[in-house]
Parts: C-alpha cells; structure tokens; sequence
C-alpha cells in the first residue's frame, strides 16, 4: 500500500488484511514487550492543520510502538498558518527524511494532493481532510464491531449482513464518509440519519439508506448505532433551531436507549457532548465501544503504517 | 511570406474559405479591408496563402482578466494581448478587477493607453459598477463612458451585485449612455466557502456545494429588475441549465438581456474536480454534463448570445496548492477557438457563421466597440483571423502565449489552430508564430498617430 | 526437474527422531514449550507436540505455539510488504525450554528474527532450535540443535517442502531453480514454499 488516502479506494481484500494485521498489533498490546521493532529507523511526521490531540497522540503511540521515530509538526499557528504553502511544507519534511506523513487537514483532498504532487516521496496517511474522509477512524470503528461480533475470531471476517445506522451531522462528517465506503465494503448495511439540513444534498451514489426519524431506525433494531458529534459552529448557522431541539429529535437518550437491544453496539468517534447527541448512560452502557475505539485505534494505526512504511517503496 | 511586414505593407490574403463557405481571395491595406474576390492581386503585397484556412472576422472577448495594474505577476496588458493575438482575437475587453479598481476615468484611460501602446489587439476597458467592487456606493459610471476610453460595459465581475437595490440604480443610470451591466450571478449568502458545483460529485467529495440555484436566482432577479427598469443586462459566464431556461423566458418575454457561456463551460464537467487539480477550479464551478448540454443548445439557439473566455491568469502557486486554497479562474484566450470548435462546431450544433457571430460580431455590439465586429466585407477594419480547422494538436505549454499556464486544457487533443491574426490591417500573429512586440509596439504606434 | 529426498513417511520418521532428541537433550518433557515459525514451523511444532506426548504419555500439556517474525526481519525494506501471521505464545515463557520449529534453514535471518521477536514475550532459561531441513549456506552464527535432514544444496537451487495440512500433499524436493539465478535476497522460509 503506498498510501491510506480514503476508504472508497479500499478493496474487501484490502480492508480485510489491514483489520487482521491490526489484530496482530492488538496482540503486542498484551505481552511484556509492547513495542515492535519493525520501522526502526524510519520518520513519521505527524502534520496537523487542525487540532486534534486524540487523533495525533493516537497516531504517535501507533508509530512508536513501531519504534519509528515521531516528529509532531502542529501546524496550526505556525508560519503555515502565516502564508506558508503546503508545498514548501511538504518540501521541507521531504528535506528532513520523512518516511510517512499522518496528515490533518481542513482542506478536503489536501492528503490526495500531497501524495501525487511530487513534492514529497513519503507515504501520506490521511487522518481526516475537511469533510472528506477520515479512514483510520472507519477503520478501528470496523475492526471495533468485528471484534465485538466475533471476539477471538475475527481475523479473516467482514462484516457482512451487519445493520449500521450512523446519526448525526453526516454533511460534514469525514467519519460518516469514510464508514459508508468502508463498512459496505465490509458487508454492511449502512443506513444514515440526520436533520434534512445535515444530509448532503445529493446521495444517489452513496450506498446507504437516509432518513429523518430516529425513532423508526431505533424500532428498526439496528446491530450498531453510531452517534456523531454536534459541532457548536453548526448551531448558529441555521442548521436546526438549537441544541435542545435538536437533541429532542436526533439524540440518543435515555428512552431512546432503553428500546434498542441490549446487544446493540453503541459507538461516537469522540469527543462528545454528553446530553446533546448521547446520553451518559447510552455512552457509559455494556454496549458502548467508546473507550475500546480509542484502543484500537492505535492497533488499527499500527497496521497502517506497517502496510505503508514496511516494503519497499515500489511495493503498491 | 516576408518577415518584416509593416503596418504601410498591404497583404493578400489567397485562397481563403469564408465562414458561408466561399473561397476568395482578401487585400488588406491601410487597416482596411480594401477587396474582396477571386484572382486578386497587389503590387508590393505580403501574400499569405490561405488554402484550406477559414477566414474569421477578428474575434472579440467581452470577458478578459488583463491583471494589470496591480497584479503583473500573472498577466500584464501586453502579455495579455499576446495571448489574445495567438487566440485569433483583436479586441478584448478587460475587466474592472484591478489594482486599483477599474472604477474611475483616470485607471480606464490607463488601460486603454497601455492596450495602444502594446498593439497587439484593442483593449476595451470594462468599468466598475461599485467604488472598489464593494458593492456599496456606484463608481463614476458618467466619467468612465465619457473618457477617452468611452467605457460602455460595467462589471463588479469577481463579485455579484447583490444588494437588489443598488443593482436597480446601475441598471438605469446607464441607460443615460447606453451602458450595460454585466452581472456576476452569484448570491453570496448560498455560496459562502463554496468549491464546486452542488450535486452528488460534491457530497461524496465533501466540498463546499456552489448550487445551481444561486446563479439562477440572480439571473430571474435581474432580468425583472431590467424589464422593470427598461435596462439592458448582460448576463456573465451561465453555467446552468436552470439559467438558461430562465434566460429563454426572459427573452421571450422583450426583455433585453444578452448572456455568454465561456468555452471552458460548453466542454468540461464537474469530474474533473475528482483529482484536485486546482487547474479545474473556477467560479463559477464546472457542472454536470446536462448543464453543458443545455448551454450547448442555449447557444445553438441564440438564448445564449455569444462566447466570452473569462480568461483568469494565476501565477503557479496560486494553483500548486490544496483545493481550498486555490484561485478560481483559467487562462482561455489561446485556446478559446479550439474549444468552441470541439463542443459545438464538431458537434455540429453551429456552423462557421454563427461562431463568427457569437465571437465576433455579437460581443462588439453587446459593448457597443466600433471598429471591431464588422464581419469580413468591403471598408471595414482589416480585422481578421485565419483558421485551419483541419489541424490537431496535443494543447501544451507552448500553445500558451501569456504569462500563466493555469489552463485546463494542457495534455488534452484539441482540433484547430490559428495560424494568423490580422488588427488594423497589420498581422499580429503570422505563420502560427507571434509577432515580436518591439515590431507590433512600431506599426500600432502608427496606426494610431 | 525436481528430485524427490524426502517422502511423507521419511518426514515422519524424522520428525519422530527430533521429537526423541528433544525429550533426551530436555530429560523429560517438563518445562518444555515448542514454538513453531509460521507457516510450515507451526504444523511441525504441533506435529512434534503430539509426538512427544505419545511418547512421555504422562507429560501434562505439552505446550506449543506460535512465533511470527514478520515485525522482526531485517529485510522489510527490501521486498513487498508481507503479511504477518499470527503470534500464540502459550502461557509465560520465563524460566523454560522453549524450542523453535521452522522446515527449512538457509540464511539464518528468520532465526534471528525469531529469537529477538522471542525476548519480547520473555526469557527462556534455554532456546532450542529444530529444523526439517538445512540445506547450508548460512549468514549467520546461527546452527540448528535438531536436524531432520541435510540437504547440501546449491544457492540456484529450490527446496520444495510440502505438508499436507498446509499444501495437500507431502514431499521434500530439489530442483534447478531459475536459469542461471539465485533466489533473491537468500530468502529462507519462503524458499520451501
Ligand atoms: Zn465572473
């Protein structure tokens, strides 16, 4: 794999192998010795455009457990911030030997254009471009349902006949993008509700189903449901009235948690906003996976950057 | 063909095809077109054998981002007007976008003297509709279509006119010199941040959407606020299906709007965008097949009156750069024929007359341009192209004349080629090369004494 | 063409003097955990495994595993990127016997790899090595404690090692390899398959 740029590239194939190497790296998590010396010698910068703590110290555990050297470059306030182009950005991580570049980005398609530009020779892992795509977050969301469907099991697995209802801001979610592409790819059925405001105006290539009401897809006893996380910006922009409506109709609280199966599995990307989208007790529930997402996104990340960094550059 | 032809020089043109299809032969002398006919000849002409060239009357550009004063590095006057020259134009018009602001006599008159003393084509300034293209108070429109430049086309091009009521005023106040309002159609509030065309390409891309309808509903409020007014209204780059319907009614109905669609709109689509090659971006955005089809046909059928290039230079790191961050706008002058020839004369939706219509002829009226637009007879300016409509050729670096590449049409198979642009009687553009600007700067300098 | 040296039931009977070699050297089957390298090492290590408990049928647990060296090797730059198989290590490994299970021997590099990936899970008191086959050539100061067969071979020549769990059928065998080629980068494992 020369680069992790979105899921809708990804083949079943594809997607399958880097779930399974990310249970090999899980695996590392529990021996005495958590660290692989695999990319000993090889640079990994993690270029953020946006902050975001989480996903940077998550790529940097991943790419330290794999013994590479990490260089966090935030970009946020910098002299990028000032007027410096990606170009001179990239060419100047090129100068310092980057193998691979994690990159966040507000821009939607700014990795892609990264990684065919020339500017640089490293391979470019996308961690989440405007509202584009988000890949490695789709990833450790599949591999976190698999793992849940199959435990011990799962290498070799898809997710096939799974029912996914994702809820929430899917216009401007690189995580709903990404999930879509994957978890149908997987098998999955994917099913996407949100406000009329928050769907993308036009989804007759998306293979999902989308609908308004929270409460049909509930009734319709999904085996995953993912909330998305509200931004603030989006409440003063006429999206939906405000917070309260919103959380009345497209929240999953109490009551609403109380009618889906006790084995549903309950997933949020994080961070969320407790009492707006989730409820504390939704979040905080036997099926929630929030805090094994954060887990295994790290092996997930691992894998990733195995799959890129570790042949030889030629290998695609 | 003798490389040092002058402006004192008369050529005979041999062997030509007329847009109707004619072959003839054509003297240019003292900047006119002095006969027209078979087996013409003149002592001391320059012959130009034209065998299996069209001869197109000099095309004009109603839409041309010039950049100077006050962005040189992407375009100058002169470079501008090279390009221009290579395209097979002898008249552009350039847009009010500088710096400073086209908005008052003294930047006009500027201009036009730059444009004169480059020589290559006529360049006719646009004026601005607002001070600064601020979209507050009306420029000096008075002081502009009374300069030296006799401005007649107004634009806040770059900008919609938003405010409804500011663009009424414009509307009527230039009727007191018989000026037109080239609207940028584009509601600012539905296209905040917006990246491209809003559709399903969009969505899966997640970039901001530039919908079809904020285009659409500028052009249905301006086109009653013209008729409401009495006004003429021209109607910059449609994009739109919708807009071309809109178009259409308002047209049926007497209102006097005119509108152009740029060549890039009539041949490129929304997938484009797919690799991020900034190249492709451009305001408004490139749309989806029935969108092109439509202006096709709203050209083929005179709703659409005529093609304007929108010509936009950006310098190379303006586009070598994250989408977001890129400039909207191509470079369009040298390739403009060609295009136009690829989307709707191999289509066969148009023949050679109506591109010599739509290229020529209507845009000269729209802005009111003497000496250009006259079409190829007897005493007109000695304004014209030739054109191998037989040639084929991979569109490269090389094909472009002015100071940015930012064209979308590099590595791309275009038909046609201009092999030669005559202006004021004197060639600009001679074996498919450009003349040398010390040479064209001499000989303009004359013919304009 | 290639030239059968080993038939399934010589492979039994090789692995059946290993097993007995390693009870002997071990005195016992007691602390005593048998890691095969994936993927061929891992059947032999299971086969080896239920060998020894045949033959010590008082033996508890016998216990046998898994040890992938993909995260290990020293050549993960220079070749496509390979898909790792999985680790199983059974119980701890401090203070034991542990025996490391592979079919062929050649450069050596897998062996290495393996004893480095086998500190990160622990410390044996004493780390065997047995092998179907070592055909020579090594580039380390690697040797092998238990040797089904010694197979001198030349670097332009291929080692086919089937087992019947993995392949279907079963067999050793040499043949010419490429014309005028050696296997490229001296590869060891993956020169049997
Ligand atoms: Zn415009």
């Amino acid at each position: 794999m020369r680069h992790l740029l979105s899921t809708k590239g990804l083949s079943q194939g594809e997607a399958i192998r880097l779930l399974d190497i990310a249970e090999d790296m899980a695996d590392v998590a529990d021996r005495e010795v958590k660290k692989l010396p695999t990319l000993r010698g090889k640079t990994v910068v993690n270029l953020f455009f946006e902050d975001s703590t989480r996903t940077r110290i998550s790529f940097e555990a991943a790419a330290k457990r794999l013994s590479a050297d990490v260089i966090n470059f935030s970009a946020k306030g910098s002299s990028v911030s000032k007027g410096e182009s990606l170009k001179d950005t990239a060419q100047t991580l090129a100068a310092m030997g980057a193998d691979g570049v994690v990159i966040r980005h507000p821009a939607s398609g700014a990795p892609h254009v990264l990684a065919e530009s020339g500017w640089i020779d490293a391979g470019i892992i996308n961690a989440g471009d405007g509202t584009h795509e988000h890949p490695t977050q789709a990833l450790l969301d599949a591999f976190t349902i698999r793992r849940r469907l199959h435990r011990g099991a799962a290498r070799g697995k898809g997710l096939d006949g799974v029912t996914v209802t994702i809820v929430g801001d899917i216009l401007h979610s690189r995580v709903a993008r990404s999930n879509l592409w994957l978890l149908t790819t997987l098998g999955a059925h994917v099913t996407l509700i949100a406000p009329p405001t928050l769907l993308p105006m036009d989804m007759s290539g998306w293979p999902a189903e989308s609908g308004f009401d929270l409460d049909a897809a509930i009734d319709a006893g999904p085996d995953v449901v993912m909330m998305l996380r509200i931004q603030q910006e989006r409440m003063n922009a006429a999206f939906f009235p405000n917070s309260r409506e919103y959380s009345r109709r497209w929240g999953l609280d109490d009551e609403r948690f109380g009618r889906l199966a006790p084995t549903t599995i309950v997933m949020h990307p994080g961070p969320m906003n407790r009492g707006l989208e989730i409820s504390s007790a939704a979040a905080d529930s036997a099926g929630s996976t929030v805090r094994e997402q954060v887990a295994n996104g790290v092996s997930v990340r691992m894998a990733a950057l195995y799959l890129l960094l570790s042949g030889d550059r030629e290998d695609s | 063909m003798s490389s040092d032809s002058t402006a004192s020089t008369p050529y005979l043109i041999r062997g030509a095809t007329l847009p109707d299809g004619a072959l003839t032969d054509l003297v240019l002398a003292d900047g006119r077109i002095a006969e027209i006919g078979s087996g013409l000849s003149r002592a001391g002409a320059t012959v130009v054998d034209a065998a299996g060239l069209i001869a197109l009357p000099g095309l004009v550009d109603l839409h041309t981002h010039l950049r100077e004063p006050g962005f040189e590095q992407s375009e100058t006057i002169l470079t501008g007007s090279q390009a221009a020259a290579v395209g097979g134009f002898t008249s552009v018009f350039a847009m009010a976008n500088t710096s400073p602001v086209q908005d008052t006599a003294g930047v006009v008159d500027q201009v036009l003297a730059l444009g004169e003393r480059a020589g290559y084509v006529t360049v006719q300034p646009i004026g601005a509709v607002t001070v600064g293209l601020a979209g507050e108070r009306l420029a000096e429109l008075g002081a502009m279509a009374t300069s030296r430049a006799r401005v007649r086309v107004f634009s806040d091009d770059g900008f919609c006119v938003s405010d409804p009521l500011l663009m009424r005023r414009a509307l009527e106040y230039v009727k007191a010199f018989d000026g037109v309002v080239a609207q940028h159609s584009q509601e600012p509030r539905l296209t905040e941040k917006a990246q491209m065309n809003e559709g399903a390409l969009s969505s899966e891309l997640g970039m901001v959407g530039w919908p079809a309808v904020a285009e659409e509903s500028i052009i249905a409020r301006d086109v009653l606020l013209a008729e409401h007014v009495g006004s003429r209204l021209h109607v910059c780059h449609v994009s739109t299906a919708g807009s071309v319907d809109v178009i259409r009614w308002a047209k049926a109905r007497g209102i006097q709007v005119t509108a152009e669609a740029t060549p890039h709109h009539l041949l490129l689509t929304e997938d484009l965008v797919v690799g991020y090659d900034a190249r492709f971006k451009v305001n408004p955005p490139l749309r989806r097949r029935e969108d092109v089809d439509a202006l096709r046909a709203g050209l083929a059928d005179g709703t659409i009156d005529i093609v304007a290039t929108d010509h936009a230079p950006h310098p190379v790191e303006a586009k070598d750069c994250e989408w977001d961050a890129a400039a909207n706008g191509m470079v369009g002058l040298e390739s403009a024929l060609s295009v136009v020839h690829a989307a709707v004369v191999d289509t066969g939706l148009l023949d050679w007359t109506d591109i010599a219509r739509v290229l020529s002829r209507t845009p000269a009226r729209i802005g009111r341009l003497s000496g250009q637009g006259q079409g190829l007879i007897v005493g007109a300016p000695a304004e014209l192209t030739l054109y191998d409509p037989a040639a084929s050729r991979v569109f490269g670096r090389g094909n472009l004349a002015g100071k940015s590449a930012n064209s979308p049409y590099l590595a791309m198979s275009l038909p046609g080629r201009v092999l030669a642009t005559f202006h004021r009687g004197y060639a600009t553009v001679l074996d498919g090369a450009l003349r040398p600007a010390a040479e064209i700067a001499a000989v303009g300098g004359r013919t304009h004494g | 063409m290639a030239r059968t040296v080993l038939n399934q039931a010589d492979i039994a009977r090789a692995l059946t003097r290993i097993s007995h070699e390693i009870l002997e050297s071990n005195r016992g089957a007691e602390n005593l955990v048998i890691l095969g390298i994936p993927t061929r090492g891992v059947v032999l290590a299971r086969r080896i495994a239920e060998t020894i408990q045949r033959i010590e049928p008082t033996a508890t647990n016998v216990r046998v595993g898994s040890l992938d060296v993909t995260m290990y090797r020293d050549d993960l730059g220079h070749t496509r990127t390979r898909t790792p198989s999985r680790t199983l290590v059974p119980g701890s490994i401090d203070g034991v016997t542990v025996v490391l299970v592979d079919d062929v021997l050649y450069s050596g590099r897998t062996i290495r790899a393996a004893l480095d990936a086998l500190g990160d899970h622990g410390r044996p008191t004493i780390v065997r090595l047995a092998v179907l086959v070592d055909r020579g050539h090594r580039e380390l100061p690697i040797r092998a404690d238990f040797v089904g067969k010694n197979l001198p071979s030349s670097t332009a020549e291929r080692i086919n090692l089937h087992l019947l769990e993995v392949d279907g059928d079963e067999f050793v065998s040499i043949d010419g390899g490429p014309p005028g080629g050696e296997h490229p980068d001296g590869v060891d494992t993956e020169a049997a398959s």
